[in-house]
């Protein structure tokens, strides 16, 4: 008696009915897609942000030459020139600055061309080692013994106004070279 | 009778409950379900214990997450006050370094065992490749996890990083930046990090273990493999359904009761080595003008840190970057090149031999690791004194070589007797090994791994150095001489 007249009706026009439902179906898929890619673009392009960025060096001062006696390598460091308030201590940089003479500087990295560990200058034996797995570097940054594939990573120079500047702001690895 | 109202009462409650929410058909469906009685042995307590660790991880990392503040600038502080001040912080902080290391110790025998066992082997290609997912999740969890202890070791072991990734031909520079967040260590690093460590790789493990799990309940444990039962692909199914059929027994609660001891005894172990050994660090702030400092990782990663230092150079980025390929490919493979066959490890001869090289392998490279002999000492010139017997009876002038061996930095890497660096041999017995002219060439050119100190010393310092050299050997033993020198003594 009281029968359900979808049910009929479902039975009778089950072509119409599949159409509608396989467009709906069809305008959904494509509607989420849609909203997808609104949603998920943007976020990828978010977290690509850094992989597609170019890097770009800066000139940043050392002081002036006075402080870097000739024939000698001296500690220094820098600040990031990229970098933000809340980085703490990780903004300074270190760097060694050989002064050969006059206004023929060397500014090496740090990194040890190896595993990137910090490189530590002797002043007697004129030599760079490295505390992780023992490179050694001779006083003009190059390669002197163990498993670094390369001499150490240098920093383009310039003396202006009796003042050292280095371009930098990437830290040196085999693939970017320029430190 | 009022006690008999109240059964009945209380039945009726349950059966409604259970009737809304199927607990029954859940229980049945998952801690319920049948397994071999004889997977109910303690070789199958690993991968239950693995999971223990993690929730331990998760419960403290929550804590830790709740006064840890993911900054360059705060966590060094955040990390010293919760390892000082916080209120069972410091126990908090144990406890988590701890269960990581038990994690990761636990997983690699969990992984043993079931390699071991077979259990690999057709139908449970997928448990296993989830497993191997997860095992590399875990290790990540490691690695940043390493980071979030925002110390000198995270900054440099960063700094490892880049090396590494810096080695990746073509892409090297857009994947050191992805890894760092730019170009250099920075906040940005210990942000990104920080959300790996927090919630993609534990979000990951959770939905990898989800499959892992429901895999162990579709495809069924593996029953304890006997010498000879060969798995087939056509007939392995039937004899499984055999084997619950004749032998199977609830999980719960009829197999578990090993699982529950071992769970026990491993969170003994980890508050036991919390309170007894503390959480590691933090060492020194991660201040990357204080060089003076010996960068090491933590101790599951050693083992690689030990093949970057004793490979050859040449092959040094074909391993760093392809090795992880291999034993990825290898092991992801594993179930479908090896899926049939024996399981019994003890008609398995070369997969024991696998199991036995590798941890034999992992142990000497965490070992040579944790000394790292071939790391210079950098205080050595300052601190190691020359024993007494190296300086009685000497000539000025070998004394004078003693003094430039120290001021030049040379015990850095060479001991004498001992003391010292070990990067290059001791020199207690450098004048039996070598001749006067060797030794001039070796300290003027190098070679070996060692300088060149041509540049660096007079002609007057060499003297003196090989003069003390050719002095150091052990009484009566006469120095080396080569056959081309005149005035050889008659043999005898």
């Amino acid at each position: 008696m009281n029968e359900d007249p979808q049910t009929t009706c479902a039975c009778q026009d089950a072509p119409k009915k599949t159409s509608r439902r396989d467009f709906l179906l069809a305008a959904g898929f494509g509607l989420n897609a849609i909203a997808g890619a609104m949603i998920g673009l943007p976020l990828i392009g978010y977290l690509l942000t850094p992989f597609f960025k170019k890097n770009k060096l800066a000139r940043i001062p050392l002081g002036p030459v006075e402080n870097f006696p000739e024939g000698k390598t001296r500690f220094a460091s820098y600040k990031n020139p990229m970098h933000r308030e809340w980085d703490g201590q990780t903004a300074d940089i270190p760097c060694w600055v050989r002064r050969i003479k006059g206004n023929e500087f060397q500014v090496f990295a740090i990194n040890c061309t190896h595993l990137g560990c910090p490189v530590r200058w002797f002043e007697e034996s004129k030599l760079f080692m490295c505390p992780c797995h023992g490179g050694a570097f001779y006083e003009d940054g190059s390669h002197a013994a163990g498993p670094p594939p390369r001499g150490l990573y240098t920093y383009e120079v310039k003396v202006e106004n009796g003042e050292l500047f280095i371009m930098g702001g990437v830290i040196p690895n085999l693939s970017n070279q320029t430190a | 009778m009022n006690l008999k109202n109240l059964t009945n009462a209380a039945r009726g409650v349950f059966l409604w409950v259970d009737d809304r929410l199927h607990l029954t058909k859940l229980y049945e469906s998952t801690a319920g379900h049948h397994v071999p009685q004889s997977s109910g042995s303690w070789f199958y307590v690993f991968g239950s214990a693995t999971l223990l660790c993690f929730m331990i991880q998760l419960a403290t990392g929550i804590m830790l997450a709740m006064v840890y503040v993911p900054s360059a600038a705060e966590a060094y502080t955040t990390l010293e006050y919760l390892t000082f001040q916080q209120h069972l912080g410091w126990f908090l902080r144990g406890v988590h370094y701890w269960g990581s290391n038990f994690m990761v110790g636990i997983m690699l025998l969990h992984m043993t065992q079931v390699f071991l066992f077979g259990a690999y082997k057709y139908p449970r290609e997928i448990t296993w490749i989830s497993g191997i997912v997860l095992m590399v999740l875990t290790l990540g969890l490691a690695f940043t996890g390493q980071v979030m202890r925002f110390d000198e070791d995270a900054y440099w072991g960063l700094g490892i990083g880049v090396a590494i990734m810096g080695r990746v031909p073509f892409l090297g520079e857009h994947l050191v930046n992805m890894m760092l967040g730019g170009p250099i260590i920075a906040s940005e690093t210990l942000s990104r990090f920080f959300a790996l460590h927090v919630f993609v790789l534990p979000g990951g493990i959770l939905a990898l273990v989800s499959i892992h799990l429901r895999m162990v309940l579709t495809k069924g444990i593996n029953e304890y493999p006997q010498p000879g039962m060969l798995v087939r692909r056509e007939t392995y199914d039937k004899e499984y359904a055999a084997i619950l059929k004749k032998e199977g027994v609830p999980f719960f609660p009829k197999a578990i009761s090993k699982d529950l001891v071992a769970a026990s005894i491993v969170i003994f172990g980890i508050v036991a080595c919390a309170c007894f050994f503390g959480p590691k660090g933090p060492l020194g702030p991660p201040n990357p003008i204080q060089i003076d400092t010996l960068p090491r990782p933590d101790f599951f990663f050693l083992w690689i840190f030990a093949i970057a230092a004793l490979m050859p150079d040449w092959m040094e980025t074909a391993v760093l970057l392809g090795g992880p390929a291999v034993i990825g490919l290898v092991l992801f493979a594993l179930p479908f090149f090896n899926g049939t066959g024996e399981k019994s490890w003890r008609r398995r001869p070369v997969a024991v031999m696998t199991v036995i090289l590798t941890y034999v392998s992992l142990g000497l490279l965490t070992y040579l690791g944790h000394t790292s002999p071939w790391s210079p000492d950098m205080n050595a010139w300052k601190t190691a004194h020359t024993p007494k017997q190296f300086l009685v009876g000497r000539a000025p002038l070998e004394l004078q070589g003693s003094v430039v061996i120290q001021s030049m930095q040379c015990r850095n890497c060479h001991a004498i007797d001992g003391i010292g660096g070990q990067r290059g041999p001791d020199l207690a017995d450098v004048g039996a090994r070598l001749t006067k002219d060797q030794l001039v060439r070796q300290v003027i050119q190098g070679g070996g791994n060692m300088p060149a100190y041509g540049k660096n010393l007079s002609p007057d310092q060499v003297d003196a150095v090989v003069a003390y050299m050719v002095s150091l050997r052990s009484a009566g033993v006469p120095a080396a001489r080569d056959s081309s020198q005149p005035g050889l003594p008659p043999m005898e």
